[in-house]
């Protein structure tokens, strides 16, 4: 790709088709790459590099529809900054990595942040893509509008399929007014303290944005109209505190967040405990927990399995090793004529996810 | 018309052998499992789309997901397709059945397996009618948020094949939101869990595909649903307008003003003065068009974005606010609306309801294109809808007792979709495209996406043997319907603005 064109918006679709095209007739496999900040999240791979960066720009930005539309290449920092002009963010949250984070990796990977059981994740907002299948062709999937259901939604297969399904040109997002107001508190509770406590909270028609426990404190943000917020701020208690923390939660600069080999484990939120020794940070009432451990990963699996979860090595995997817990064998199957389905020549992101697709 | 199936634009499947057919199914369906005579056969004919008839070969009732596995398992076998059906409430032919398929019933899946609500979650089987969740759930504080008109009779089943939504899913989304997994059983016979009890599953988001597939990839057998808080406290606004356009702008300040509501709906002239006769909702009958916009929260938040809302109404030239004074208000005008449907009845002995949706900034356009529309067709159409997210719901007024009239109803409706997919907005909101708008499928889609599509089902039921004739039209119906619109002449409304 041109580095000249890399810092203003350009519509390559065409040359991108043609890429993928060409790699299909020669079946060379691709590794797509938009701010490569998320490079460490799935499989290793070393396949020629499909760079969508260039491919950039806002297409549409319509504030009173709530929606964005915007190509694959586009800096998310870009996006966040343009939609905070007119009061609006996306409610999912997504951890950015650096400044080149691109909208397309944000919805291929499908990761959301702090706010996912408040308000939702990538795949709740996602309106519709254009995506290129490995054949080259260009498949307009889903729409613009907030209430679409003509054809199957595989727009929304999209978010977290970690491009094993196609290379994203564009995606429309569903985007949300800014909270009026924002307030974090902090509470002095053990974990299973924590957990009581929020079990509580959340069946209630409280406006919690986020609950984090980091190990000492139970973290809480409240997110909303004013008067909620301070009504349930003084119903919650604890000590106000600040609200950096949950930005450096959202985009994993804490700490334990930052460590080389990094588990997470999605499970129930009222899961308990679990018993595996090691570092824990649960986020999302719970439901998501980050763990740094030197247990076997045979061993981390089949814990969050055992409580209906699953887990996944999230940072530092090996290069044969597991990342995301294997699937059964229907569902693979499932999966492999998906993957054929959109990619019969295997040629898009090839075992990113999974060795077999 | 388009219950008539098509050996040349639709599939086609060889007739089997009825009598074996019936004999391996009663193997595994008690005796009351299969009905077999046109009399008992004859309440399956059509769904909530009753214009639309087939006669099914054979019914199955299954009461367990294994005989559900066995009646697949067998059709798969035997080349039979299979339609599956709820509570037959469905508005686009989606469980119309296809000429000598086994109509998959799962009405006797009505189940309620459980509460849970601390993990704020019902496990329930798919016959279960959509507003028992919310009932069920109502004494822990709790509901399960989208709400179809037909909610009393709809069943989740259908709601997930069909992702349904409802008034209040502008703020609390669509069925494809609310749900935590789907049991799903596949014409191979394969029982699959997709989602689960925690927040997301490894591989392919497999749930997001299932819901609203229309019945085509798969036979749903246990669904577990999202709940929420119920919410404190709820008060709603009556906006009355002189002018369709300055309602229609009213609920694009109300979305920029950083206002979801609850609920934002619209009715037209025709729809309130009918509505009123019908319920005494208390509705300005002198208006070209109200809104109620419903907002729910604390106490202090709903009177605060309350005020927001009235001045917003007021500067987009509202000629009278009103908010409910109290509970029993709030209902009269709700009631108002959600008798609307019936309420038609006084104005025509027939109704063909359309579900397009538009972009909320086009809905001026798009409402004043409709009524020209409506005279161009000789036929009325009353309007009621999801304005604040631009779900059209006009309502097409017909005699089905004079000749022609049906057909015309049905071309006049896909004019309207075509209007919708050119001004960027898509063929249907929340119906589904079910045999109905399988023509217009042709119009908001070209043939990679077509083709996409087939290959999706294909990968699910290489046979085709799922719902056949629904949803996804055959490449041979596009070239057909496309022909016929380039014979017509040039691209339809050339004269609107496109995205």
């Amino acid at each position: 790709m041109p580095t000249s064109t890399a810092c203003r918006d350009a519509d390559v679709a065409e040359s991108l088709a043609d890429a993928v095209r060409r790699a299909s007739e020669t079946h060379t496999p691709l590794r797509i790459v938009g701010g490569d900040s998320k490079r460490f999240f799935g499989r290793p791979s070393t396949d020629d590099v499909l760079s969508v960066a260039s491919h950039r720009g806002v297409i549409a930005y319509e504030p009173t529809e709530l929606v964005i539309t915007a190509r694959a290449g586009t800096p998310i920092v870009d996006i966040e900054a343009l939609l905070a002009t007119r009061g609006q963010m996306l409610a999912f949250e997504p951890p950015v990595f650096g400044p080149t984070s691109t909208i397309g990796g944000v919805v291929a990977t499908g990761l959301s942040g702090p706010r996912r059981p408040f308000a939702g994740a990538v795949r709740d907002f996602v309106l519709g893509v254009t995506v290129l299948d490995g054949q080259g062709r260009s498949l307009r999937l889903g729409g613009t509008v907030v209430k679409n259901v003509a054809g199957f939604d595989g727009f929304r297969l999209m978010a977290g399929a970690l491009g094993c399904l196609g290379v994203l040109l564009d995606v429309s997002l569903r985007v949300v007014p800014k909270p009026r107001a924002e307030r974090a508190l902090s509470l002095q509770l053990d974990n299973s303290a924590s957990a009581t406590l929020l079990t509580g909270l959340v069946r209630r028609p409280l406006p919690v944005s986020g609950a984090f426990h980091d190990g000492a404190r139970l973290n809480l943000r409240l997110s909303g109209a004013d008067a909620a917020v301070a009504q349930a701020a003084r119903e919650i208690g604890g000590e106000d505190a600040p609200l950096g923390p949950w930005d450096d939660l959202r985009h994993m600069r804490l700490p334990l967040l930052s460590a080389p080999r990094l588990w997470r484990l999605a499970v129930p939120r009222t899961a308990g405990d679990l018993t595996l020794e090691g570092r824990w940070l649960h986020d999302w009432a719970g439901a998501q927990r980050w763990l740094v451990t030197d247990e076997l990963a045979d061993q981390v699996r089949a814990v969050a399995v055992a409580v209906g979860g699953h887990a996944t090595l999230f940072r530092g995997a090996g290069p044969d090793e597991a990342v995301f817990t294997s699937l059964p064998p229907p569902l693979l199957a499932l999966h492999q004529r998906l993957k054929a389905t959109f990619d019969p020549a295997g040629i898009i992101n090839p075992g990113r996810m999974y060795k077999e697709l | 018309m388009l219950d008539r199936f098509d050996p040349a634009l639709d599939p086609t499947f060889v007739a089997p052998d009825r009598t074996r057919l019936i004999a391996r199914l009663k193997a595994f369906l008690p005796n009351d499992g299969l009905l077999t005579t046109p009399e008992a056969m004859k309440v399956y004919e059509s769904d909530g789309l009753a214009a639309y008839r087939g006669m099914p070969g054979l019914v199955a009732l299954p009461r367990k997901t294994a005989e559900v596995r066995a009646v697949l398992m067998i059709c798969a076998d035997m080349g039979v397709p299979v339609v599956a059906r709820g509570a037959g409430t469905g508005l686009s032919g989606g469980a119309l059945p296809f000429p000598g398929c086994v109509l998959l019933s799962l009405s006797r899946f009505n189940q309620i397996l459980g509460v849970d609500p601390d993990a704020m979650t019902a496990r329930v089987q798919p016959g279960v009618r959509n507003l028992a969740i919310s009932e069920a759930a109502a004494p822990f504080g709790l509901f399960y948020a989208p709400d179809p008109s037909s909610q009393l009779a709809c069943s989740i089943g259908g709601n997930v094949a069909e992702n349904a939504g409802g008034v209040h899913c502008l703020k609390y989304g669509l069925t494809v939101h609310n749900l935590q997994s789907v049991e799903l059983v596949t014409l191979e016979g394969e029982i699959i869990t997709l989602g689960g009890p925690a927040p997301d599953a490894p591989g392919f988001d497999l749930m997001a595909l299932i819901t609203g597939s229309e019945g085509l990839l798969g036979v749903i057998t246990e669904v577990t649903v999202k709940l929420l808080p119920q919410p404190v406290h709820a008060r709603v606004l009556l906006a009355a307008f002189a002018s369709v356009r300055a309602g229609g702008e009213a609920v694009a300040a109300i979305i920029a003003a950083g206002i979801i509501p609850a609920g934002l709906e619209m009715m037209d002239n025709l729809a309130l003065t009918a509505a009123e006769a019908h319920v005494h909702a208390g509705y300005p009958t002198d208006a070209a068009a109200i809104l109620l916009c419903e907002l729910d929260g604390a106490t202090a938040d709903i009177d605060e974005e309350m005020a927001r809302v009235i001045s917003v109404c007021e500067a987009a030239g509202a000629t009278q606010t009103r908010v409910a004074c109290d509970e029993a208000e709030r209902a009269q005008f709700w009631a108002g609306r959600k008798g609307a449907f019936p309420a038609m009845g006084r104005l025509a002995p027939d109704y063909y309801c359309i579900d397009g949706t538009i972009p909320r900034r086009r809905l001026a356009d798009v409402l004043e294109e409709i009524a020209r529309l409506s005279r161009e067709h000789g036929l009325p159409v009353a309007n009621v809808f999801h304005a604040g997210d631009g779900n059209l719901h006009p309502l097409i007024l017909y005699d089905a007792r004079v000749d022609g009239q049906m057909e015309q109803a049905e071309t006049l409706g896909g004019a309207i979709l075509e209007l919708c997919v050119a001004v960027g907005g898509s063929i249907t909101g929340e119906h589904g495209v079910g045999r109905e708008k399988i023509n217009q499928m042709c119009a908001q889609f070209g043939t990679p996406e077509i083709e996409i599509f087939a290959a999706i089902k294909a990968a699910f039921d290489p046979a085709g043997l799922l719902n056949p004739g629904k949803a996804i039209p055959t490449l041979a119906r596009c070239a057909e319907f496309g022909a016929m619109h380039v014979h017509k002449g040039a691209v339809p409304f050339a004269h609107l603005d496109r995205l």
